[in-house]
């Protein structure tokens, strides 16, 4: 966790750095915050991993979703923050304390792992951090020049999109492809895949409350 | 805005990631294993709202993904809450080292 945050820390001394246009203010408002912000997430997503009663692992995960929700409020995409908070803290995660509360008895609440595991476990995600950092850092950056300055585009033209009537994404172009061949993106509405994903959620919840509903256990 | 960069999103969102591998690998309550793919799930949208700030190729798209994503998440809570009863009504415990009937 030190050498995250010592890692975070010297990105946002190169930013500072490398801006000209900015005053030489050693800390502004955004990185200050977003310090605040991952402080809370890293520390409250170790909580989860580390606690042992249910219970806590889930209140120690609702700070960790309104920390992820306030980065979506900072990084400008309101809507998303908006419905971060309003389905996830608000509907899944009073789900998983139903769950709890239904299944946790005494001894079922607490179920120890065995030490090993929990240290082979913990090798392995330090493997895997370390792993997905060093790719982070080895990946060539889409040119900040247009999106940096330009808010992301708000919830009118999220749900124009969504309803497929009017296509609104931005002719920006591909990244990630050799420099000559990236094309403009073709702009493309969403209306598909909203009809999908409605049609889904509504299979899926008759499907719990049929798997979940009341039976009279068959007496052997 | 300017001071800020995708990378330190890119490396919070790792960290995540990787909280939530090892709660879905040592957790032994069904309960715990479900919060840890929330964790995971979580650094995914992370990165994608960061990509739809910082990429002007996706600024629509990442929002679109995310949200998407947080459907599908309440989804997939749902009916994981529904199998973990069903397996808490049949064996009275919620520990996933006990679902062995498959084992050969």
């Amino acid at each position: 966790m030190r050498t995250i945050r010592a890692l975070l820390l010297a990105r946002k001394c190169n930013g500072t750095n490398l801006d000209l246009r900015s005053p030489p203010s050693p800390m502004s408002l955004s990185v200050a915050l977003f310090a605040v912000l991952a402080t809370l997430i890293v520390v409250s997503a170790l909580g989860v991993v580390l606690a042992r009663n249910v219970i806590h692992m889930a209140v120690w995960l609702l700070f960790t979703l309104i920390g992820v929700s306030l980065l979506y409020f900072l990084l400008g995409a309101e809507f998303v923050g908006a419905a971060q908070l309003i389905v996830y803290v608000g509907g899944t995660l009073v789900l998983v304390v139903f769950g709890v509360m239904l299944t946790a008895q005494g001894p079922l609440r607490e179920l120890r792992t065995r030490p090993t595991e929990m240290v082979i476990a913990g090798l392995l995600g330090t493997v895997l951090v370390g792993l997905l950092i060093a790719i982070t850092l080895q990946i060539s950056l889409p040119p900040p020049a247009l999106s940096t300055h330009e808010p992301l585009p708000g919830t009118p033209q999220l749900g124009l999109s969504f309803l497929g009537v009017s296509e609104t994404n931005p002719a920006g172009s591909v990244t990630g492809v050799p420099a000559g061949e990236a094309g403009p993106r073709t702009p493309v509405a969403y209306l598909l895949p909203f009809e999908i994903v409605s049609v889904h959620l509504l299979v899926v919840l008759i499907g719990a409350a049929y798997l979940a509903r009341a039976k009279r256990r068959v007496k052997t | 805005m300017t001071e800020l960069g995708l990378q330190p999103f890119l490396i919070l969102s790792a960290f995540l990631f990787g909280c939530g591998v090892v709660c879905i690998a040592t957790k032994r309550n069904a309960i715990g294993v479900l919060i840890g793919v929330e964790l995971v799930l979580n650094a995914s949208n992370l990165n994608l709202v960061a990509f739809a700030r910082f990429n002007p190729a996706f600024r629509l798209d990442g929002q679109v993904f995310a949200l998407m994503v947080i459907v599908l998440a309440a989804a997939e809570a749902a009916i994981a809450l529904a199998i973990i009863l069903n397996f808490y009504n049949n064996h009275a415990t919620v520990d996933v080292d006990a679902a062995n009937e498959l084992k050969g």
